[in-house]
């Protein structure tokens, strides 16, 4: 079975996002990008499934413009064996990757699709269901473990009131929570094993989809900050002031 | 315009999250309607026709809907949303699954976790984990929404009289089927709706000492929350996470115990009214967000309070 996984460039987690003055968006002039976390997940578990002898290739996609590739390359050094880059300088919605996806999905011929359950820079958390509902495929969203046995799968969800389990019919497209794995480091050997393996590159305009973006962002700020607090000096303290200033006990 | 709402609930009631979208929906204006999709959910369309301000509860009421797949409940949507501007659900597990789904179906966009309702085509919703807020416009002829519900009062669930009306459609997938859920312990305050938590973070070093927390709570009517560390770290199960994509939650006190205060966590109970942050580490970024830091062993501090309340 071929695997399909879907990687985003975002902006490291460990980076505090910064609005630029005009409102216009984040900063990311120079600002520090890497694989999306969930993503991370995603690649790992389809590398997993591979050395279980379930997957056999393992492509990693993305959409965006030049540095993607950085992205992918990360991908590679992980483990992937190849990589598909739809080319563009515009940032799409989900809807939109979704569709992009849709067709890689369908011309690689794969059998699953794993993604991460959300990128963390727009906290969007839509791509893996759009894509399943355009491929009219199962869906596993947040996922925590995943076994395939033949023609259907076991998924673990997490979800809101604890851990729920379902199975899925394959194809399906699943999308990673991040108790799925931990990630690998990548060795040194391995980025240089990377740099020889092929990397696809597919114009999005080639593709002939309707790509159009339906939300038009008006502006972004930043949020209210919080006051600054007090530091207290010991527990009564604290017990005296949440009774009587901050009257919440 | 007319917005329909997505009923989260489990046959039996209806989801406090719903009340929420609901009042989402009043902010943009015209009816609103809900659809109830579940198996015997007769008890949950009528506590739904109970909610105040709302016009009419379609009920579908079939076993291909009874534990909510996505696959099967977005064929519903689909029919049923042409009818309307609007189609909301909460930004809940139960949302957030389904309603993408049904937005693609449908090839329309989604407006993920709104925080504000700017007019009836323009929201704002946090993103980078709640560090930028952006005010975006749709140009798509019905607006498929997720509501972020600490934003939005909880409408009344009593005072409407809505009509009930039963209706058929969606399509029986086949694609998934549901096996299990995990049965977490009913004697907890839920923690999505508490007034009060108690979280612990990496510094509580083990799942046990989470019963320091659970002894605080316990006194304070509380509920227990953790960090993603604690979660990782396996001291306490998935559904205690708060966080940028755990729980948001926004308590009239939180208190965060051993917890440094990463960026993702943060995005998860920032806004709650009065935070309290009990940590060894003075540096710890927690710190400058809390409205009452206290640095201490939270080993000698934790079993103080304790004695105190």
């Amino acid at each position: 079975m071929k695997i399909l996984v879907c990687v985003k460039r975002v902006l490291d987690p460990q980076v505090k996002a910064r609005v630029k003055a005009d409102e216009s968006g984040v900063d990311l002039a120079n600002a520090k990008m890497t694989m999306n976390p969930f993503c991370e997940n995603a690649l790992e578990e389809a590398l997993r499934l591979r050395e279980a002898g379930i997957g056999e290739e393992i492509i990693v996609a993305s959409v965006g413009g030049g540095k993607t590739e950085e992205t992918l390359r990360h991908g590679l050094a992980m483990g992937a064996d190849r990589a598909i880059q739809v080319v563009t300088e515009e940032t799409l919605e989900p809807l939109a990757i979704a569709k992009v996806l849709k067709q890689v999905a369908e011309q690689e011929g794969v059998g699953l699709v794993l993604a991460g359950k959300q990128a963390i820079d727009d906290d969007s958390n839509q791509t893996a269901q759009m894509l399943s509902a355009l491929l009219g495929w199962s869906q596993a969203t947040y996922c925590s473990e995943i076994k395939i046995d033949g023609d259907k799968a076991t998924v673990i969800r997490e979800v809101d009131a604890g851990l729920e389990t379902i199975e899925v019919k394959m194809p399906a497209v699943m999308s990673a929570d991040l108790r799925l794995n931990e990630p690998r480091y990548v060795k040194l050997p391995d980025v240089m094993k990377a740099k020889r393996k092929p990397m696809d590159k597919i114009e999005l305009d080639s593709l002939g989809l309707d790509t159009a973006n339906r939300l038009t962002t008006l502006k972004v700020e930043e949020p209210e900050g919080r006051a600054a607090g007090v530091i207290v000096n010991s527990v009564s303290e604290l017990v005296e002031k949440l009774r009587n200033e901050a009257k919440v006990i | 315009m007319a917005n329909l709402v997505i009923v989260e609930h489990d046959n039996n009631e209806v989801a406090a999250a719903t009340l929420h979208a609901v009042t989402a929906a009043q902010q943009i204006g015209g009816d609103i309607d809900l659809l109830v999709a579940g198996e015997n959910c007769g008890a949950v369309a009528e506590a739904a026709a109970k909610i105040a301000g709302v016009s009419s509860v379609k009920v579908a009421d079939d076993a291909k809907f009874g534990h909510h797949l996505a696959e099967n409940l977005a064929t519903l949507i689909v029919e049923v949303a042409a009818g309307y501007s609007h189609v909301l659900a909460s930004a809940t597990t139960f949302g957030k699954n389904v309603m993408p789904h049904a937005s693609a179906l449908l090839d329309k966009a989604q407006i993920s976790e709104i925080v504000e309702v700017k007019s009836a085509d323009t929201f704002v919703r946090p993103i980078y984990a709640g560090n930028a807020l952006a005010t975006v416009q749709s140009s798509d002829s019905i607006k498929m929404i997720t509501v972020r519900t600490i934003k939005f009062e909880a409408a009344a669930a009593e005072g409407g009289s809505a009509s009930v009306e039963a209706i058929s459609g969606g399509t029986d997938t086949g694609l998934s089927s549901w096996v299990s859920q995990a049965v977490s312990d009913n004697d907890q305050v839920d923690l999505t709706s508490a007034k009060i938590v108690v979280s612990g973070g990496r510094g509580m070093q083990s799942g046990d000492n989470f019963s320091m927390l659970h002894s605080v709570a316990e006194k304070l009517g509380a509920a227990v929350g953790a960090s993603r560390a604690a979660v990782d770290s396996g001291f306490v199960p998935n559904e205690l996470q708060v966080g940028q994509t755990g729980k948001v939650i926004a308590p009239d006190l939180y208190i965060a115990v051993g917890i440094s205060g990463a960026i993702q966590h943060l995005a998860g109970m920032k806004e709650s009214k009065v935070i309290v942050a009990i940590n060894n580490d003075s540096e710890a970024p927690i710190f400058q967000v809390a409205d009452y830091g206290l640095v201490a062993d939270l080993f000698e501090a934790v079993p103080q309070l304790d004695a105190a309340l």
